[in-house]
């Protein structure tokens, strides 16, 4: 078994109950935006696939990162960038009523 | 192992550093999504946090080759930009494209690892990497399937034939077989990319029986299966920041899928294996003589304006016919005579989780005004008019009471206790699950039948007019 692996099961199942107790707190009328972020935040496999297209290897490998990069860094864009605009959208009555 | 992601040099932990904030930061991000007032400050705080992690990961003293990055991190903001700026009507797809690109992207590295390694790579690591390659795979191509049927490029009724089920599992047993013999030789010839294109089949497979109606839950696991791909190539690339991004957006999407399921009282395995609304022998027999009571939009628009408390439902038809701005005129009209007017929203309304509460913030309608479904039933007793609007199985009231029901024991908003109920519909037909809706024929049900942008758009101007 690879030394790290344990250690990366600890946060796995750490981060797991975590995401469990916080998001299960967000209100169903943000379910939406919810996605929207959770695969904004998704997209910080950018930062392993920037490694793969960057580092000394073979042309198969910048290529796959290359598109990996593409991918996941307009999943990032496009999901913060959605969610802000969703977010901006919700608001109270207030000013409404008479 | 992987040592040359793990190289460790004082950069390098400036690296590490940046990435424990980023996941601190995607914390709070989350928790303060979790109210409308602070959701926002909860998006810039996790931009902040990504942006650190991907400015500083240039100091990783591994990289070496810089210009395909740069090409393809300006070709991921060109994408990126118009998938952000998308109509409100078109994020379900959207979404299920996020979905497709966050597990190609995990797809590829893990595909980019395998060959990196080998031959020099052990029975685990093995283990991993397949694991990780098939889930994403598969998931890739059920997103793009799912963004498909809602794009309504491809049919949304569920696409089915016989023994579909077997020849599904086949396909992911070859999967589940070809990882296995990689395992013990990582080496075997045209296996791996073998592999790799029967999960894209599967994928495919998987998706492709699926109704349009169980699109909330499909979306809903489908953003489990990405995310759970990220943390598994966490495990593969030792990185922690992959590993506890995956796991919230895994167990984000699992929550929802949860709630979707119980939302329609079924189970994950019915949803995806139960090809729904397909095979339905509609309830046959007593083909009586149903009486339907219909009205115009000018007596609706008279009842409305006469009643003091108005639920309206909506559901996809809404989104359909693109009649929320029309609905917004109606609830101001409504709303400036006095009328309390309350939305209440069925946790599988349109195609997924939140789909509606989005498009009505979208049309103006303030979001004090929506409520969940437990709380449109509590004050459904008290409720004049309930206004259904494109929506049909999640206020069919055979859910309550006929066994014999596909729906039986699917929780309802219960809109037959109002006093009236009043049916925006284009045609008795019944929806894409096919099932009856005794609803319809109630003695205090009144059909509208017609298009619901114009239907509503005539009880506005009834209603406008009527006030002059």
């Amino acid at each position: 078994m690879p030394e790290g692996f344990i250690s990366n099961l600890y946060v796995f199942v750490l981060a797991g109950f975590l995401g469990f107790e916080v998001i299960r707190r967000v209100s169903p009328l943000l379910h939406t935006p919810l996605m929207a972020l959770t695969n904004a935040l998704d997209a910080i496999v950018v930062v392993a696939a920037i490694i793969i297209a960057g580092r000394q290897g073979s042309q198969l490998s910048l290529i796959l990162g290359a598109i990996a990069v593409a991918a996941a860094f307009s999943n990032m864009i496009g999901g913060f960038l959605i969610t802000d605009r969703m977010l901006r959208m919700f608001k109270l009555s207030g000013r409404k009523k008479q | 192992m992987n040592t040359s992601i793990m190289h460790l040099s004082s950069l390098q932990y400036l690296t590490d550093f940046s990435y424990i904030i980023a996941i601190a930061f995607f914390i709070l991000s989350l928790k303060w999504l979790s109210s409308p007032a602070t959701a926002r400050r909860g998006v810039l705080i996790g931009e902040i946090g990504a942006a650190m992690a991907v400015v500083t990961t240039f100091f990783n003293p591994d990289l070496v080759r810089f210009k395909w990055i740069l090409i393809a991190l300006l070709i991921g903001l060109i994408i990126g930009i118009p998938l952000g700026m998308v109509q409100m009507t078109a994020v379900p797809q959207r979404t299920a494209m996020s979905h497709a690109f966050g597990a190609l992207a995990a797809a590829v590295i893990g595909i980019s690892e395998y060959y990196m390694r080998i031959p020099h790579i052990n029975k685990f690591e093995m283990t991993e990497i397949s694991l990780e390659v098939i889930i994403g795979a598969l998931s890739f191509t059920g997103s793009l399937i799912a963004a498909g049927k809602l794009q309504e490029w491809l049919p949304q009724r569920p696409i089915v034939y016989k023994g579909q089920n077997y020849i599904s599992f086949t396909v992911l047993g070859a999967a589940a077989l070809s990882a296995l013999i990689l395992i013990f030789n990582p080496v075997a010839p045209y296996l791996f990319p073998a592999m790799v294109i029967i999960s894209l089949l599967f994928g495919v497979m998987l998706v492709t029986p699926i109704g349009g109606a169980d699109m909330p839950t499909v979306i809903a696991l489908l953003n489990a299966y990405v995310g759970l791909t990220a943390a598994l190539l966490g495990f593969v690339l030792n990185s922690k920041v992959l590993v506890v991004a995956g796991a919230l957006d895994g167990s984000s999407g699992f929550i929802l899928a949860v709630i979707m399921c119980k939302a329609m009282n079924r189970s994950f395995t019915n949803v995806l294996f139960g090809a729904f609304g397909q095979i339905q022998v509609a309830a046959k027999g007593e083909e009586e003589e149903k009486v339907v009571h219909s009205a115009s939009p000018e007596e609706a628009a008279a009842i409305l304006g006469a009643s003091n408390t108005v639920l309206v439902v909506p559901g996809y038809g809404m989104a359909v016919a693109q009649a929320q701005h029309r609905v917004r005129e109606l609830f101001d009209l409504l709303t400036k005579k006095g009328i309390d007017v309350k939305f209440g929203i069925h946790p599988v309304a349109g195609r997924m989780p939140g789909h509606m509460n989005v498009l009505l913030a979208e049309a103006d309608v303030p979001y004090d005004k929506l409520i969940e479904m437990d709380d449109a039933n509590g004050e459904m007793p008290q409720t004049d008019v309930a206004l259904i609007i494109g929506a049909n199985d999640v206020v069919n009231p055979a859910a309550k009471t006929d066994q014999s029901s596909p729906i039986y024991g699917m929780p309802v908003i219960e809109v037959d206790k109002a006093r009236t109920v009043m049916v925006i519909k284009r045609s008795l037909n019944p929806g894409f699950a096919g099932i009856d809706n005794p609803l319809f024929y109630l003695d205090n049900t009144l059909m509208l039948f017609g298009d619901a942008k114009s239907f509503v758009g005539g009880i506005v101007k009834e209603l406008s007019g009527g006030g002059d």
